[in-house]
C-alpha cells in the first residue's frame, strides 16, 4: 500500500485570505536553484507565489484555497532531485527573530545618535582649541544630550536588562560595568553641560553602545543561520505521521501533533513517529538509535515501539501511548538532566575575567578620587577625572573579546557542515584531550549503503538506480543513494509500479525490468551473509545481485588516523555486540573499545573518565548515548541522530563524512587561542589607558579614538581565528 | 552663526530620514534573505506568478 502524501493540512490560513505553506528544501548547491525551484512551480494550479529563501533554505508557498492540493509542487521539487518537507517555525525561533529585530533597530538607533553627536564633538573639539564661543558651545552640548539621552535610553537597553538580572541573581557580568560606565558618561555629561564645561562624553557613551550593538547582532545572527539549518534537518528527517482517524480517513500531520490514543500507520522503510504500541502488523524493526544494536529485531501486535526506530519490513497500525514512552525515556531524560547542571558549572574565560574586572576598576576609579582629593582638587574635579577612568575602562573590547572570535569560528565551522548550539560550546571543545565514539549510525553511515555491485555494469546500475527511486524502502534508497551520486540529475520511470514485499518493476523500451528479491528476480539466493541484505535487478537477460549493509563513514579510517597523529586519545563504546565492534575496531586501528555498553555504562565511564582528569568529547547519535553526550565535557552528534540526542549535544554535523570532527576540534582549538589573545589586547590597552585616565589626561576625544581603536583592533584580530588546520588543508 | 539654525536641523533631519528608512526596511523584510538577493540581482527574467 502507498499513501500519497497529503501536505494541506499544513496550510496555514494568512491574514490576506489566502493560505501559507513552508518548506524545507534539502539539495539547494547553487543560486541556480533559485530560478529552478521557483520557475518549476509556476504552473502549478492553485499556488499564488513561491519564494525561496536562498539564507535559510526554506521555500514560502501561498495557496489561494484551503483545499488546494500541495503534493504536485512536492513531487515536482523532488524530480529535480531537492528533499522536501514541511515546516512548522517553533516558537523558540520566531522568538529569536523578534530578538534580534529589536537588537537591529537598537544598533540602528545608536548608530543614527553616534554620528550626529560626533558630528556636533567633533566641531566642539575643533573650537576648543580655536574660538568657539562658550555660547554655541553649551548649544551643541545641550543638543548632543537632546539626541544622546533618549537614544542611550532605548539602545542601551539589552545591556541595562542583562545587567539587572546578573545583579539580581548575585552575578557579575560584563553587562554591570558596561552599564555603570553608559549611564555615568551620561549623568556626568548633562551634569558638565550645565555648568557649561569644556568637556562632554555624550560620543563615546553612543560609540560604546554601538559597537557593542554591532558584536551582538553578529552573534545574534550566526546563531539564527545555524539555528535554521538545524531546525530545516529536524523538519526532513521526520516530516509526517500518516494519522488513521476513527472513520478510517488517513491525513498525514506533524508527527509533533500527535496525542495518546491517536491510531497511525507506519509503512515499511519508514521512521516510526511516535512510542506506542503495535495494534496489526508484524515487522523487523532496527531499533539501533535505541539501543545502539543493529540486528534487526521481531515485532507483533501488543509489543511497545519507541519513536526513532525504523520499520524494515512489513507496515504497522501504532496506537500512540505517550504513557508508555515515559519509563524508557523519563529515564534517559533524567540522567541528561544531572548531567548537564554539572556542565553548567563551567564557567567561561569572559565571566571569569568579569568577575574581577568590575570590582578592580571600580575600585581603582574610588582611589583616584582619593588620590587627587589628597593631593588638594577640588571634590569636582577628582570626580571628574574618577568617572573619566571608569568611562575608558568601560570594557567595550574586553566585551567584543569572546563574542567576535565565535561568531567567526562558528561561520568557519558552519562551512564545514557543523552546526553549533552555542558559542560558549568553542572553550568547551578546545580543551578535549579523549574523544569517545559510538559505533552505529556515527562511524558507519546511519542508512544502509550500498557495499557491493559488481556484479552489475554501469548501465544496468543505472537503470537499477532509477528503479530504486519508486520505492521508499531503505535497501532501494541505498541504490538509488549511490547512483545518485555519479548522476545528480537520477529521475524515476513514471510508470514504474511496486509490488510490496517483492521489488519495483517496469518496461523500459519493450523490455522488462526488475528489483528486487532475487526470487523476484528468478536468481537463486545467495548464502545468508550476516553482514549485508542481498537485492538482484534483471532486465532481459542482464542479472545480478547487489549487496546493501552497514558500511563506514568513507572517510573514517583517515579521519581516526590523524586525530591520533594530532594526539587525541580514541575509544569506542557500542550498545553493539562485541564481535561486531571488534570487527569495527581493526578495520580503524583502534585499540581500546567496548561492545554490549548499555546507556548509563556509558555515562559512568565517561564521568570516570573526567575524575581521572581527561577533557572527554562524545561523539554519538543514539538514544543510549544522550546521557553520556550531556555527561561529557564536550558533545557532537550527527545531523542523522534521535532529537533527544542532538538535543543534548553541543554541536551537530552533517554529511556522510567523519572529518568534521576533526575540523571542529583544530577550528575551536584555534578559536580559543585568539580569543585569548584578544583578551590579551583588551587588557594591554587598558595597562596604556587607565594611567592616562588616572593622572588626568584623558578628553572626550582621547576616550572616542582609544575605545574605537581598541575595539577595531580586537575584530581584526578575529578574524584570525577562520584560519585554522583543517581536514583538507 | 544663524546659519546654525538651518544647518543643525537640516542635519538632524536627514539622519532622522534615513533612520527611518532603515526601520522601514528592516519591518517589510529586505534583511531576512540577504544571500538570496545577492544572486537575484544576476537573474535576468525573474520569474513572478503573481
Amino acid at each position: 500500500m502507498k499513501i500519497a502524501a497529503d501536505y494541506s493540512s499544513f496550510l496555514r490560513p494568512e491574514a490576506d485570505g489566502r493560505f501559507n505553506l513552508e518548506l524545507a528544501i534539502e539539495g539547494i548547491s547553487s543560486a541556480d536553484s533559485i530560478v529552478e525551484i521557483e520557475g518549476a512551480l509556476a504552473s502549478i494550479p492553485g499556488l499564488s507565489r513561491a519564494r525561496l529563501n536562498f539564507t535559510t533554505r526554506r521555500l514560502t508557498t501561498e495557496w489561494t484555497e484551503a483545499d488546494c492540493d500541495p503534493s504536485p509542487a512536492i513531487r515536482t521539487l523532488e524530480r529535480l532531485g531537492y528533499r522536501v518537507a514541511p515546516f512548522v517555525s517553533d516558537v523558540e525561533e520566531s522568538e529569536e527573530d523578534r530578538y534580534t529585530r529589536w537588537l537591529l533597530r537598537c544598533l540602528a538607533v545608536s548608530g543614527f545618535a553616534a554620528i550626529n553627536v560626533m558630528l556636533l564633538s567633533v566641531s566642539v573639539w575643533a573650537g576648543n582649541v580655536t574660538d568657539i564661543t562658550p555660547e554655541t558651545r553649551d548649544l551643541f552640548h545641550w543638543l548632543s544630550a537632546l539626541i544622546a539621552l533618549p537614544a542611550a535610553g532605548f539602545s542601551g537597553q539589552p545591556f541595562f536588562y542583562k545587567a539587572l538580572r546578573a545583579l539580581r541573581q548575585g552575578d557579575m557580568t560584563m553587562d554591570v560595568p558596561i552599564s555603570i560606565g553608559i549611564i555615568l558618561a551620561l549623568g556626568m555629561s548633562v551634569y558638565e553641560t550645565a555648568h557649561h564645561a569644556e568637556h562632554a562624553y555624550f560620543d563615546s557613551a553612543l560609540m560604546l553602545i554601538f559597537f557593542l550593538l554591532s558584536g551582538r547582532v553578529l552573534e545574534h545572527a550566526m546563531r539564527k543561520r545555524t539555528r535554521s539549518a538545524a531546525a530545516n534537518l529536524a523538519a526532513l528527517r521526520n516530516p509526517v505521521a500518516s494519522k488513521i482517524s476513527p472513520d478510517g480517513h488517513m491525513s498525514d500531520v506533524p508527527s509533533d501533533a500527535l496525542v495518546a490514543g491517536d491510531l497511525i500507520l507506519v509503512t515499511a522503510g519508514s521512521r516510526i513517529a511516535a512510542d506506542g504500541v503495535i495494534e496489526a502488523g508484524q515487522s523487523q524493526i532496527d531499533a539501533s538509535l535505541m539501543t545502539g544494536e543493529t540486528e534487526l529485531a521481531a515485532v507483533k501486535p501488543g509489543d511497545l515501539v519507541y519513536a526513532g526506530t525504523f520499520n524494515h519490513h512489513g507496515a504497522l497500525t501504532i496506537r500512540v501511548s505517550a504513557a508508555g514512552s515515559r519509563t524508557l525515556l523519563a529515564d534517559i531524560e533524567k540522567l541528561i538532566d544531572e548531567a548537564l547542571t554539572s556542565r553548567s558549572r563551567y564557567v567561561q574565560i569572559a565571566d571569569r575575567i568579569a568577575r574581577v574586572y568590575a570590582p578592580v576598576v571600580h575600585i581603582a576609579a574610588a582611589l583616584t578620587a582619593m588620590m587627587w582629593i589628597a593631593l588638594g582638587t577640588s571634590v569636582h574635579d577628582a570626580l571628574i577625572i574618577a568617572i573619566a577612568v571608569l568611562i575608558i575602562t568601560c570594557p567595550c573590547a574586553l566585551a567584543l573579546a569572546a563574542p567576535v572570535v565565535q561568531v567567526i569560528t562558528a561561520g568557519a565551522l558552519f562551512q564545514k557542515g557543523l552546526l553549533i548550539r552555542s558559542g560558549d560550546m568553542i572553550e568547551r571543545m578546545a580543551e578535549i584531550d579523549t574523544i569517545i565514539f559510538d559505533k552505529t549510525g556515527t562511524l558507519t553511515l546511519p542508512e544502509p549503503s550500498l557495499i557491493d555491485a559488481s556484479q552489475l555494469s554501469d548501465g544496468a546500475l543505472l537503470m537499477a538506480g532509477r528503479l530504486a527511486l519508486s520505492s521508499h524502502h531503505p535497501l532501494a534508497r541505498a541504490v538509488s543513494e549511490a547512483v545518485r551520486e555519479k548522476q545528480k540529475r537520477l529521475e524515476p520511470y513514471p510508470d514504474a509500479q511496486e509490488i510490496t514485499g517483492s521489488g519495483i518493476q517496469c518496461v523500459i523500451d519493450g523490455v522488462e525490468a526488475r528489483l528486487g528479491s532475487p526470487s523476484f528476480c528468478s536468481l537463486p539466493a545467495p548464502l545468508w551473509n550476516e553482514n549485508a541484505s542481498v537485492l538482484a535487478f534483471r532486465y532481459g537477460s542482464e542479472a545480478g545481485l547487489v549487496y546493501v549493509g552497514q558500511s563506514l563513514r568513507p572517510d573514517a579510517v583517515e579521519t581516526i588516523k590523524k586525530l591520533k597523529t594530532k594526539g587525541y586519545h580514541v575509544m569506542i563504546l557500542s550498545g553493539d555486540h562485541a564481535d561486531i565492534v571488534r570487527k569495527v575496531a581493526s578495520e580503524l586501528g583502534v585499540s581500546e573499545w567496548r561492545g554490549h555498553v548499555l546507556p548509563k555504562e556509558k555515562r559512568d565511564l565517561l564521568v570516570a573518565m573526567k575524575e581521572q582528569g581527561r577533557k572527554v568529547l562524545m561523539v554519538g547519535d543514539g538514544l543510549n548515548d544522550a546521557p553520556a553526550l550531556a555527561a561529557a565535557t564536550a558533545s557532537l552528534s550527527p545531523a542523522t541522530g534521535a532529537d533527544l540526542t542532538q538535543a543534548s549535544a553541543d554541536a551537530i554535523f552533517t554529511g556522510k563524512r567523519l572529518s568534521p570532527v576533526f575540523d571542529m576540534l583544530t577550528l575551536t582549538r584555534k578559536g580559543k587561542r585568539v580569543m585569548i589573545e584578544n583578551f590579551g589586547l583588551a587588557l594591554i590597552y587598558n595597562l596604556i589607558a587607565v594611567p592616562l585616565a588616572v593622572l588626568g589626561f584623558v578628553t572626550p576625544l582621547i576616550a572616542a579614538a582609544a575605545m574605537s581603536g581598541s575595539s577595531i583592533i580586537v575584530a581584526l584580530n578575529a578574524l584570525r581565528a577562520r584560519r585554522a588546520e583543517t581536514f583538507n588543508s | 552663526m544663524t546659519i546654525l539654525l538651518y544647518l543643525v536641523p537640516a542635519a538632524l533631519g536627514l539622519g532622522l530620514l534615513s533612520l527611518a528608512a532603515f526601520m522601514w526596511s528592516l519591518r517589510s523584510g529586505q534583511y531576512d534573505d540577504l544571500d538570496g538577493a545577492a544572486h537575484r540581482i544576476l537573474n535576468d527574467d525573474d520569474v513572478r506568478i503573481d
